[in-house]
């Protein structure tokens, strides 16, 4: 067996959490500034903007410190546009952004709304830059910093660097006990570097969404689905012919149970990826509603002893959300590898 | 016709199938660690792995009626 060493990775968690936790409290402080100010808050728009994705990145509360993101539509032709200016007029073409969507309008701005309050313009394809997309190449620059080939080389045969000492027992724990035990000793090592980008990829996007102006990208389905269709596609190229063998003829099983089962191990290939997608999403976009909704209710009671309640509680659910976070990565690289050993004997 | 009222009850209904669910496994894992105190590694990792599945479907209960709230 391979020796881990669980002492330093310990250790240098302990400072991380501190770090962290401060961070973290940032976020009430600016609450309290709000508050003086007597702002009527509506708590359901507040929760929804903190979790959806949207087309500016807005770091505090003011409207003057925004991130704003080029926008990139196809409506026969590609248009660009930044959002600092107040309309979108380009040649012709009017857009109008109404919750986050873009419609394609004429240039006094009209929107036909069917009886049900439905908008019901064209909409163009939209291709832009938002929040999330900028949030997923800031952990992809992170990732790329972080697994370089100097902080990880062995030449005293042991980990020297800080970073090498910190995340060696995350890369040995799921080579060691998440890949070997289902892919099997002599087939991992093509699968390992998929099975450790998808890990670390769910990993560092949970963390740095739980900061207080933190993009939530990996509670966004759009994300997970691209995810999990990955995995989709290597299970299913891989895959033997025994697997087929097991979903459409499972053999030693009578003929009838046979035509039962292979509509259910059928639909089953789609669904299991897609368990995959929907779990990820929930469990994060959960986490999130919950602690802004403790926040929320500081706003809604208005009083000094709410404020410590709510705290507390939020402090609580966050060092949960901590745990969920790396538990949410284990768990979908868990199941990735059991189906892709499934999949190859 | 929104049917705000009835998803809060449903979604209620998802966390207490959840709570049952785990606790059954959370009861099982005890029992089989104060019998063999010394696989008590595996039978963590297996533990959590199956209190993950249970909450994925509770979860779905969940998505279903936050998209009944929206929409």
């Amino acid at each position: 067996m391979i020796k881990i060493n669980y002492s330093c990775f310990l250790f240098a968690l302990k400072y991380i959490l501190i770090i962290f936790f401060l961070l973290c409290t940032t976020s009430f402080s600016q609450s309290c500034e709000v508050l003086k100010k007597k702002k009527i808050i509506n708590s359901e728009e507040l929760i929804f903007h903190h979790i959806s994705d949207s087309h500016k990145w807005t770091i505090w509360d003011n409207s003057k410190k925004n991130l704003s993101f080029p926008i990139i539509l196809w409506d026969k032709g590609f248009k660009f546009f930044t959002l600092s200016k107040k309309s979108l007029k380009h040649s012709g073409f009017y857009y109008r952004i109404i919750q986050e969507n873009i419609y394609k309008t004429d240039f006094i701005g009209s929107l036909q709304k069917d009886t049900l309050g439905f908008i019901r313009n064209k909409r163009p394809l939209d291709f832009s830059i938002t929040k999330n997309v900028f949030a997923s190449f800031i952990s992809f620059l992170l990732m790329f910093s972080i697994f370089k080939k100097k902080h990880f080389s062995y030449k005293a045969l042991e980990a020297t660097s800080f970073i090498s000492r910190l995340l060696e027992p995350l890369v040995l724990f799921v080579r060691d006990d998440l890949s070997i035990p289902h892919i099997g000793i002599d087939k991992y090592k093509s699968y390992l570097p998929c099975l450790l980008t998808v890990f670390f990829y769910i990993f560092f996007n949970n963390l740095l969404g739980l900061l207080p102006s933190g993009a939530n990208v990996t509670g966004d389905i759009s994300t997970t689905f691209m995810l999990s269709f990955t995995i989709f596609i290597i299970v299913n190229v891989n895959s033997k012919k025994s697997y087929w063998r097991h979903i459409l003829w499972m053999p030693d099983v009578p003929f009838l149970v046979r035509i039962l089962l292979a509509p259910i191990e059928l639909t089953g290939i789609f669904i299991r990826p897609l368990t995959l997608c929907i779990r990820l999403f929930a469990n994060i976009t959960a986490g999130h509603i919950i602690i802004l909704s403790f926040i929320s209710l500081i706003f809604l009671f208005k009083n000094i002893p709410v404020i410590v309640l709510a705290v507390s509680f939020t402090l609580f659910i966050l060092s949960l959300k901590i745990i969920v976070a790396f538990l949410q990565a284990f768990i979908f690289t868990t199941l990735s590898a059991l189906f892709i050993g499934r999949a190859i004997h | 016709m929104s049917y705000v009222g009835l998803a809060a009850i449903g979604a209620g209904l998802a966390a207490i199938s959840a709570g049952f669910g785990i606790g059954k496994i959370g009861t099982s894992a005890m029992e089989a660690i104060a019998r063999q105190p010394d696989a008590f590694g595996k039978i963590q990792n297996a533990m959590i792995i199956a209190a993950a599945l249970v909450e994925g479907a509770a979860l779905f209960g969940i998505v279903t009626a936050l998209l009944a709230v929206l929409k």
